[in-house]
């Protein structure tokens, strides 16, 4: 028995830097703020999104008549969001710029954002749109610690200001460090990202808070059909011994 | 009204032998009264076969086999198909839900030895319908076509290539090209959709004729039939209608409470139902860091990943994989045990199908992770508990000290 003890705090213990290694590699995410019944948090995401991303990034999925989900208009849709003439509020986001163009720019094609939030998640969403730092020996001149080497230059800099990565003395990943101010404040800019994370998450799914409504419908009927079912099962097998 | 009905069963009876048929699989179908919970999951796994066959009828007539339009026609049914949402996350979770059912179906087969003697072919169709589900889920996994799709039928196919000498030709007879491609996508998509279902529907059958002909075991692991009534009734048998319609019916509505939460509040299970990475679409020229195939076919990933590979190939694991896949199908042989049911077997047969489970969920865990040193030798260590299982079984199930079965089934 002292030897069976013996090898599993010895298996524990070889197993531990294992463990660490696998979950260490990650960066450190800050958790994204996401409300998705916070409808006007959700607009704002949309218009910052539409004038911010859309110019290179394709949202091929997303019809933009489903922002009526969160809330918005025909006519809002079409004048909030500036919608160009020949874009219908019944088509898909495209991007402005084609992807042909946009490779030869930044070296890769943007990926479409439809569903980034389920592949990236929100926190990492949040996280990264908030980590864009000055960084001259990249082609673009910004570089970010959540992704980095990152081909797309940070383009809500003129909103956040720009973040310099002050390196640490030996270890240690670097602290971003404010040092040309933008015209939002760093909080108001956090707030900005979360509207925009909060888009991401919605669009990711829009059907998602539908899903969540009906369910509890459902999971009420069958567990009054259960109690239905159980209850002729008793008495279909009370003559059984 | 009732006079007319009457009527026309008798019409159809004369020429389709309809109310013998009920009699012999439903009304008049004996089955021991004494099933416990582990009893569900047969008539489970058959409300999830119609659950997926329905919800994909649906699918298919709006998704498009095509590399090009694949993804986004998934992300179309998710968005622009009425309940496209709901049938896509049906049919996911019931894939993954199979899989649970099935696992636990066979678990209770294992635990009462239901593959015992007259039911070892049963046993064995039974095992041929999990051959084709893991198929069946294979070709499908591929149809979204995200990164995940593809390079998990990059990693599954090329384990064919190392054959020795057919190894390369092979390959290219699955993919139908050189790498996972759209043509890859289109068979996949018709064996996914028409042949491994049809093949599946009728194994199931065969499942059910095979069950009722030899009578279901219970979980003392005792015949019923041995003790009959003056009508030749097992005393100890209950028509499967009204009893086991009525109690399945609890099951299901059971397994539905639970099937719905998954389904409506968390249809991705935190990236083990629907892995994140696959919300990126399929690129060839991109492969991801970490390529691990669904839960349930992680135990067996784990194993393949355990053994060292000789000469530079890595036949020798998928060897080990597929003998790990099917082992069960000799199990009727393997057990030399004098009873069936573990509530009457030793305490070394009750050891060994403990660490059976420990090592089969320990590897599908690790199956999961990255593969680091440390993990690839738990990988060994339960791999070699795995075989243990089946390869000691003629030894430790003879030796055992089994407890006298019971002459009547224990009830209550």
């Amino acid at each position: 028995m002292k030897i069976i003890k013996k090898l599993c705090a010895v298996a524990l213990l070889v197993a531990m830097p294992a463990v660490a290694i696998a979950s260490g590699a990650a960066v450190h995410l800050d958790a994204a703020p996401v409300n998705l019944q916070d409808t006007a948090s959700l607009q704002r995401g949309a218009k910052l999104f539409t004038s911010r991303c859309l110019a290179c990034h394709s949202a091929v999925s997303m019809r933009y008549n489903r922002l009526g989900d969160i809330g918005m208009s025909e006519e809002q849709i079409k004048v909030d969001l500036q919608l160009p003439e020949d874009v219908k509020v019944g088509s898909t986001m495209l991007a402005t710029m084609d992807a042909n163009s946009a490779k030869l720019a930044f070296g890769v094609t943007p990926p479409d954002l439809s569903v980034i939030s389920r592949s990236r998640s929100a926190d990492w969403l949040y996280s990264y749109l908030r980590g864009f730092h000055i960084d001259s020996t990249r082609p673009s001149g910004w570089n970010n610690t959540v992704f980095p080497g990152v081909a797309m230059p940070h383009v809500m800099a003129d909103l956040q200001g720009e973040q310099e990565l002050e390196s640490h003395e030996g270890h240690g990943a670097g602290k971003l460090v404010l040092k040309t101010p933008g015209s939002l404040t760093p909080v108001a800019y956090d707030a900005a990202v979360a509207d925009l994370t909060n888009f991401l998450v919605f669009m990711g799914e829009p059907a998602k808070m539908v899903r969540y409504q009906l369910g509890w419908i459902v999971l009420g009927f069958l567990s009054l059909m259960f109690l239905l079912v159980y209850a002729l099962k008793k008495e279909i097998w009370k003559d059984i011994h | 009204m009732m006079n007319l009905l009457t009527k026309l069963v008798g019409w159809i009876d004369e020429r389709f032998p309809l109310v013998s048929m009920w009699k012999e699989h439903v009304s008049e179908y004996y089955a021991p009264k004494n099933f416990n919970f582990w009893y569900f999951f047969g008539s489970l796994a058959m409300l999830l076969l119609v659950i997926q066959i329905v919800s994909g009828i649906f699918l298919t007539m709006n998704y498009k086999p095509d590399a090009l339009f694949a993804f986004n026609s998934v992300e179309y049914i998710m968005r622009d198909v009425q309940w496209g949402w709901l049938l896509r996350y049906i049919h996911s979770t019931g894939a993954s839900m199979f899989f649970v059912v099935i696992y636990l179906h066979m678990f209770r087969g294992i635990m009462y030895g239901s593959y015992r003697k007259p039911r070892e072919l049963l046993w064995i169709i039974g095992m041929i319908i999990y051959l084709a589900l893991m198929g069946e889920a294979f070709m499908g996994y591929l149809l979204p076509w995200g990164q995940m799709s593809f390079w998990g039928a990059q990693v599954i196919v090329n384990l064919f290539s190392s054959v020795p000498f057919i190894g390369h030709d092979l390959a290219i007879l699955i993919r139908g090209d050189f790498v996972v491609s759209d043509i890859t996508l289109n068979r996949f998509f018709a064996l996914h959709v028409v042949a491994i279902p049809l093949i599946l529907v009728l194994i199931v059958i065969a499942h059910l004729v095979a069950l009722h002909e030899v009578g279901s075991n219970n979980p003392d692991g005792i015949e019923i039939k041995k003790h009959k009534d003056a009508n030749g009734k097992p005393l100890d048998g209950i028509p499967f209608h009204p009893y086991y319609t009525v109690k399945d019916g609890v099951g299901v509505m059971g397994f539905l409470i639970v099937f719905c939460a998954i389904v409506f509040f968390a249809p991705d299970m935190g990236g083990y139902f629907l892995e994140y990475n696959n919300f990126v679409p399929a690129n060839p020229m991109k492969t991801p860091e970490h390529i691990a195939p669904v839960w349930y076919f992680t135990p067996y990933y784990a194993i393949l990943r355990a053994v060292p590979p000789l000469f530079g190939s890595q036949f020798p694991g998928v060897v080990a994989m597929g003998i790990a896949t099917v082992a069960f199908f000799f199990l009727p042989w393997l057990d030399r045990g004098k009873v069936k049911s573990i509530r009457y077997r030793g305490p070394l047969y009750k050891a060994f199908l403990a660490s059976f489970v420990v090592s089969f969920v320990g590897l599908g865990w690790l199956g999961l992770m990255p593969s680091t040193p440390t993990y690839t030798v738990f990988s060994q260590i339960l791999a070699v508990v795995y075989f243990a299982f089946f390869l000691l079984m003629p030894w430790y199930t003879k030796i055992d000290k089994c407890k006298p079965e019971p002459d009547r089934v224990t009830f209550k």
